[in-house]
């Protein structure tokens, strides 16, 4: 085994122990940090703790410049949401924005450092048909995609296919639920946007309840198949959880809000890993309320040797030989609670025989 | 301990093994390869260039140009570039695995240092004072900068100018030189001792060969340079060598459109860029002939700062 495998997360755990790092443990955490889209987030942790100076001078600019393009991430974010305000100002349907750019537009504190990729907005599903014309006269439209992804996303999935902006290049996900029709457990969307909190500062965009938000990043996290980010994904949450939990009925209100959602099982995962992960002060007593939607031992055994590999970032330091079986079996896993068996298996074969993955590389 | 120090096979032992540590300009660099172009390539371009023992060292680019698991090795053999994992390019014929590694370099450099204000631009110094040369292709850029530099001028860099954002100064990247399709026997007739590497062909800058840097800029790779001038070359037949002033603020914003990370920087970007142009003199400059050009840019360079 190679050492320092879990070097990032410990790190992120107890980063005064990097006064004691070697160059070559620098090397390590670097790569692994910038594997997982944590490096901005790993340099404002240092500095929260007051641990800056231990950072020798070879390394800095690595952390400064991810620092740097998360700045300029966030103002375009905060920029591209008022474009897409006023993109379906005439509409009267409300804009829900996700994940990311959530924490962006209510100042949260996993806004610190965040990396994107793209924009995640959620909207009421009769709206859809008028959004999309709506987003399509303002320039984005979708792209990149053969024609079986988009007819897959159009009947199956709870987004429609990615839109990208024609000079810009920006990429949004248009939601109209968060979890696919099809899957397991249907958390009701009404609900979701019933309790949508306006955001300050920007008329008409709002963001999930604090408790909705972090089910909704749990939900995404554990049932989507592709964990390019898992583990900034896990951050969010703890970083969610951490400033949730100064309120005293927080841990109820979350419990009851799963229920109601049936989203119980994707928090019982969060609230396992992100204890076990990034050390979160997650009450036993929480942990044990959420245990109720517990799968069985042999499974629950079994996810835990597919997380524990899954959500380390996709470096070849944090892999050993039972990874890659992994990050298959939670792609297949995903799939599964996404959709029934009958669904599942010629779309699985699509995939591997007829259309293999041709993505463009993803930086971080 | 230099490059051209490591016996060949050790070269090639490190290349395969864990990877080769050396460092260009302010970067570091491990290097994995197994083909055999890019030890050739690293042994007679790169042999002026610092290298250290891989396991113990911190580097900023781990990159590699191994071939694709694939099986068109067997047909039409390729190789990709890979830094840390990740592959933004689409495999090349395995005659460009040199040129691909100095692409690849260009790429880490320009979507990660952003430390620097990147401008895409070469960059050559005289009297302490260094002239940024940005040019569309086929403008003969590459060409009077490796001119310039056979001829006194240092080399700072000969596709990415990087402004320190602290300082305002450029910091050389003095990495070999990259010349194109016929600038290979233009500067092969201009200077016949040069070393100039063995040229890939078909590649999608046409014929590419890349020369040795002027060990002296290597020596000199992490003194920064203050900026004198903006100059814009082109090339055209039995043109007189002209320089003709132009304005600092259309000069600002073509540099702007050509960095490589200017709306990264934000407001930041703005403010160093401006700072650039404000203590430098913009010119259009045209030239035929190599030798009437460096007499120019030589007078420039005696003259100090021309009002």
């Amino acid at each position: 085994m190679l050492p320092g495998r879990d070097l990032l997360v410990r790190t992120l755990r107890t980063p005064e122990s990097i006064s004691a790092f070697s160059m070559g443990d620098w090397d390590i955490l670097v790569r692994q940090a910038r594997a997982a889209g944590l490096l901005a987030r790993l340099y404002h942790r240092f500095r929260e703790h007051g641990f800056a100076a231990a950072i020798p001078d070879a390394v800095r600019w690595h952390l400064e410049a991810a620092e740097t393009l998360a700045n300029k991430q966030a103002v375009a974010v905060r920029w591209e949401l008022r474009q897409i305000r006023a993109a379906l100002g005439g509409l009267g349907a409300p804009l829900v924005a996700l994940k990311g750019a959530a924490y962006v537009a209510a100042d949260l504190s996993p806004a610190v450092g965040r990396l994107f990729n793209d924009i995640d907005i959620l909207v009421p599903r009769a709206s859809l048909p008028k959004v999309e014309s709506a987003l399509m006269l303002a320039g984005w439209h979708a792209a990149g995609l053969t024609d079986y992804d988009k007819r897959y996303y159009r009947r199956w999935m709870h987004e429609i296919p990615p839109l990208q902006h024609i000079e810009r290049g920006t990429v949004i996900d248009v939601h109209h639920a968060i979890l696919p029709d099809t899957a397991r457990y249907h958390p009701d969307s009404a609900k979701l946007l019933d309790r949508a909190v306006a955001v300050a500062g920007m008329p008409g965009v709002y963001v999930l309840a604090p408790e909705d938000r972090i089910l909704h990043s749990a939900t995404h996290l554990f049932h989507d198949g592709e964990l390019p980010h898992g583990l900034r994904d896990l951050t969010d949450l703890d970083l969610l959880l951490r400033d949730a939990a100064a309120d005293a009925n927080f841990w109820p209100r979350l419990a009851a809000r799963a229920e109601e959602l049936e989203l119980g099982r994707p928090l019982f995962y969060a609230l396992r890993y992100v204890r076990r992960f990034l050390d979160t002060p997650v009450p036993d007593a929480a942990l044990a309320a959420a245990a109720a939607s517990a799968p069985g031992h042999a499974t629950l055994a079994l996810m835990d040797a597919v997380f524990s590999r899954v959500l380390a970032p996709d470096h070849p330091s944090c892999a050993d030989r039972l990874t890659r079986g992994a990050r298959l079996a939670a792609y297949v896993r995903a799939h599964w609670l996404r959709m029934p068996p009958h669904l599942l298996l010629p779309h699985l074969f699509h995939k591997a025989f007829l259309s293999p993955a041709q993505r463009p590389p993803k930086p971080a | 301990m230099k490059l051209l120090q490591l016996p060949p096979a050790e070269l090639r032992r490190q290349l395969a093994g864990a990877g080769v540590w050396l460092r260009t300009g302010p970067f570091s660099l491990r290097v994995r390869s197994r083909i055999p172009a890019v030890a050739e390539g690293l042994t007679e371009l790169y042999g002026q260039f610092e290298v250290r023992n891989a396991h113990e060292a911190f580097a900023d680019f781990h990159v590699a140009v191994e071939p694709p698991a694939s099986l068109r090795r067997w047909v039409r053999p390729q190789v990709e570039f890979s830094f840390d994992g990740m592959k933004p390019f689409r495999p090349l014929p395995r005659d460009q695995a040199f040129p691909m590694l100095e692409w690849g370099l260009n790429w880490c450099v320009s979507t990660q240092a952003h430390q620097f204000l990147i401008i895409h631009a070469a960059v050559v110094e005289k009297n302490g004072r260094a002239a940024i040369l940005p040019a569309p292709p086929g403008s003969g850029k590459s060409t009077l900068t490796a001119g310039l530099v056979l001829s006194g001028w240092r080399l700072l860099s000969d596709e990415l100018a990087l402004i320190d954002r602290k300082t305002g100064l450029i910091q050389p990247l003095p990495r070999p030189v990259s010349l194109k399709n016929r600038s290979i026997d233009v500067i092969r007739a201009f200077a016949p001792d040069v070393y100039i590497n063995r040229a890939s062909h078909d590649t999608v800058k046409g014929t590419v060969a890349h020369m040795r840097p002027p060990r002296d800029s290597v020596r000199r790779q992490h003194e920064a340079a203050r900026p004198g001038w903006v100059i814009f070359p082109e090339w055209k037949s039995g043109a007189p060598p002209t320089l003709t002033p132009r304005s600092r603020a259309q000069t600002f914003m073509f540099l702007a459109q050509n960095a490589f990370n200017y709306s990264h920087l934000g407001e930041d970007g703005f403010r160093v860029g401006t700072a650039l142009i404000d203590q430098v003199d913009c010119f259009d400059f045209h030239y035929g002939e190599l030798p009437g050009a460096i007499a120019v840019f030589d007078a420039l360079a005696d003259a100090g700062r021309p009002a």
